[in-house]
């Protein structure tokens, strides 16, 4: 039983069902999340934003309808791009994470981290969309498929949030939540369609019909721009925070370890207790 | 004689909490094990283990051949098991529910009303809606579920408690009759003095983890062995 | 698989029976809500032309608490465990319980129908009849299967009665609007003709088939501890 206790860290080489801890080698400071990789990233992340503003506040063209109020559509569309691609990410990786080849906790780790992600972006395209609204055609809302799917799809990822964070073991939320997923995916169109065949019905669609913006070609330039800036802003997101949860859940196992030990310590000197009653009372039951 | 429960270092979380935390167990079958202890020790998260109900976190759990590990599906249909709850529908009669749970392993008409009868439950409750029995009666109308459904190992988790004298007779002489039939049984209780009588064997459950206890034989037997 | 739903499916509308449940409690409860819908709205022309959107709204409310209810018959004695135990084919479990929470919820409507019909002044032309029938039929199927699929997770779980509205409505969304559409183009509210209704149909069709199953792919995996 000794022996035991000294094994309970060297989790890896005796038992095939604990998960494999994350290796501190490979981090630049113990505990953090930063490697070379990200560093560079970011270094890219950062540069890539500064041209970005550059391009799209001051070199891009003012639109001739719009005015300046056009260089919203930056941000915009950087968001949106950002939160449609993170929700793709989390449902493949929530599948790769169901799919008895490849499974592994990390899938499930990038589906929640890339979903948290695209939830914060979701939230910001709304908002932008929403000033951008009110600055073109005076609405802070309006009813049309792409936005009401988008308002929708926030609601979902919002839900999916939450069954992550129900508790239980980790293989546990990795499969509800994968299924939860998986199951959205299979929604949304749903939600897409039934929402475009309503508005299809109503003339009014006209106001809110897509934004008639001559795209010429230092906006075409500053658009390509924003979506390359804000897709590396995502990966190294991402990237931070499926670490972080990583440590979070090799923390959660640690501490199964202590609880272990704990428990087993509580059972050992129960046992010396209940074996010197028995050798007291002569060996009776 | 073939092996139905295999545990090794087995370890068992229940939230953060270890409930079982390394427990070694072999059970053959036809025995009849008893599992005593403290509370909080285990004894229902053994049983629920066995039963394929709590997932295993940590070490090896091999029940009726099936790999606990990977597959924890195929072991419960050959498994019955009794909680601390009856697992009954109080809206629905007797011989509803009993009859419910023996169509989940296809049992006919007649098997279902034996075992009504056996338990006791057959007749005059047969009728009565579970909510308005007493609860031995419930525990009863919960074992005549379980026997409905023959199971091939049986986990039962403070069956006696709620049964009166005869009750408990009554269950110990199903539980040895099921055994003949090649079943095998699991009791978690704390019923000290049906040691002897009913268990082959006696396994104390401590802090999670499982050590065997002799049985202690009546006196007389020692006299007459001398 | 079906044999499983078939019993599961008899077990469930068996306890609805003795217990009443949905007559007693329920349908009172989704009468209420399209009083207050009448209240809340004011005129009598509004009220009309908006019914078959509340007749919808006020059978969505009454699904959240079908739901709770078609799981919390299984916690009551621990038989969501035995069932477990058992080893019980989870999908035989999603499409009987399914099935019988259907049941319940077409009962709901019908019963619902009628004070709709009466405190909103709607009027039901003979040739909308069939639409009428088969979009509450469709529009039935989908949501029992989605209420069934969702209610599993949510039951399991702390917090489940505010997580089930949270994950259930917006999923539901498609239902709404196509019943209430099919069912306005029954009614005739506001110009609209039964053909408009049957492209409506076409989607509640699909919602129910692809929710069937994928239901039935993933209550297993989403129930298992």
């Amino acid at each position: 039983m000794a022996v035991t206790q000294n094994r309970i860290t060297n989790t890896t080489a005796t038992d095939p069902l604990a998960e494999r801890s994350v290796e501190p080698a490979k981090r630049r400071r113990g505990g953090a999340t930063g490697t070379r990789f990200t560093f560079v990233l970011g270094a890219a992340t950062i540069a890539s934003m500064a041209l970005l503003v550059l391009f799209g506040l001051f070199l891009s063209p003012a639109d001739i309808t719009q005015g300046e109020s056009v260089r919203i559509l930056y941000i915009h569309v950087g968001t949106v791009w950002v939160a449609y691609v993170a929700f793709g990410v989390t449902a493949i990786a929530s599948a790769l994470f169901l799919w008895k080849r490849t499974t592994s906790l990390t899938w499930d780790r990038i589906a929640g981290a890339s979903a948290e992600v695209g939830v914060l972006f979701m939230a910001l395209t709304l908002f932008a969309g929403s000033i951008w609204g009110r600055l073109s055609w005076g609405q802070f809302w309006v009813w049309d498929a792409r936005v009401t799917t988008t308002a929708f799809l926030f609601i979902t990822y919002v839900g999916y949030l939450a069954v992550r964070g129900l508790g239980g073991s980790h293989q546990q939320r990795g499969r509800r939540s994968a299924v939860v997923a998986l199951l959205a995916v299979l929604e949304i169109p749903l939600v897409h369609f039934s929402v475009k065949l309503w508005r299809g019905l109503h003339q009014e669609a006209s106001v809110a019909g897509t934004t008639k913006v001559q795209l010429e070609n230092l906006m075409l330039f500053s658009l390509f721009l924003a979506l390359i800036a804000f897709t590396l802003l995502y990966v190294w997101l991402v990237m931070h925070r499926q670490r972080v949860l990583a440590m979070q859940d090799a923390l959660d196992d640690k501490g199964l370890d202590y609880a272990l030990a704990a428990r087993r310590a509580e059972s050992s000197t129960a046992a010396t207790t209940s074996a010197t009653t028995t050798a007291a009372t002569g060996g009776t039951v | 004689m073939e092996t139905v429960v295999l545990l090794s270092k087995a370890v068992a979380v229940l939230g953060q909490f270890p409930v079982l935390a390394g427990a070694d167990l072999t059970v053959q079958r036809g025995e009849i094990v008893l599992l005593q202890g403290p509370n909080g020790a285990g004894k229902t998260s053994l049983l629920r283990l066995c039963a394929g109900l709590l997932p295993l976190s940590r070490g090896e759990a091999v029940v009726l051949g099936c790999d606990l590990a990977t597959d924890r599906d195929s072991v419960r249909k050959r498994v019955g098991m009794l909680g601390h709850a009856n697992g009954l529908y109080t809206d629905l009669t007797v011989t509803e529910n009993v009859r419910f749970w023996g169509a989940t392993v296809g049992a006919k008409r007649g098997e279902v009303d034996a075992a009504m009868a056996r338990m006791g439950v057959g007749d005059r409750l047969a009728d009565v809606p579970v909510a308005r029995l007493s609860a031995g009666q419930k525990r009863r109308t919960a074992l005549a579920c379980l026997v409905a459904r023959r199971a091939e190992l049986w986990l039962l988790d403070e069956p006696h408690s709620g049964l009166d004298a005869a009750g408990r007779d009554e269950l110990d002489s199903t539980l040895r009759e099921a055994t003949r039939a090649g079943a095998t049984i699991m009791v978690a209780s704390h019923e000290l003095e049906r040691a002897g009588a009913l268990a082959t064997r006696l396994v104390e459950v401590i802090g999670g983890r499982i050590r065997e206890q002799p049985i202690a034989t009546p006196p007389s037997t020692e006299t007459a062995g001398r | 698989m079906f044999r499983v739903a078939r019993y599961i499916a008899a077990k469930d509308l068996r306890i609805e029976l003795r217990s009443r449940v949905v007559v007693n409690q329920v349908l009172p409860f989704a009468a209420i809500v399209m009083v207050m819908f009448a209240f809340a709205l004011n005129t009598d022309a509004i009220v009309s032309r908006v019914a078959p959107g509340l007749i919808w709204l006020a059978t969505m409310f009454s699904l959240l608490i079908l739901v709770q209810r078609s799981f919390a018959i299984e916690s009551a004695d621990g038989a969501t465990d035995a069932l477990k135990a058992a080893g019980v084919d989870p999908a035989g479990i999603f499409l009987g319980k399914a099935f019988a929470l259907a049941v319940q919820l077409l009962v709901l409507e019908i019963l619902l129908l009628m004070p709709a019909i009466v405190l909103y002044r709607a009027r039901v032309q003979w040739d909308s009849v069939v639409l009428l029938v088969t979009t509450f039929l469709a529009a039935t199927c989908g949501l029992a299967l989605v209420g069934t699929l969702y209610g599993g997770l949510a039951a399991g779980v702390r917090g489940r009665e505010t997580l089930l509205p949270l994950l259930l409505l917006p999923v539901v969304a498609p239902v709404l609007i196509g019943a209430t559409r099919a069912t306005e183009a029954a009614f005739h509210t506001g110009g609209a003709v039964v053909a408009d209704g049957w492209s409506w149909l076409g989607l509640l069709a699909v919602f129910a088939a692809l929710f069937g199953v994928g239901g039935t792919l993933a209550f297993g995996p989403l129930i298992e501890d």
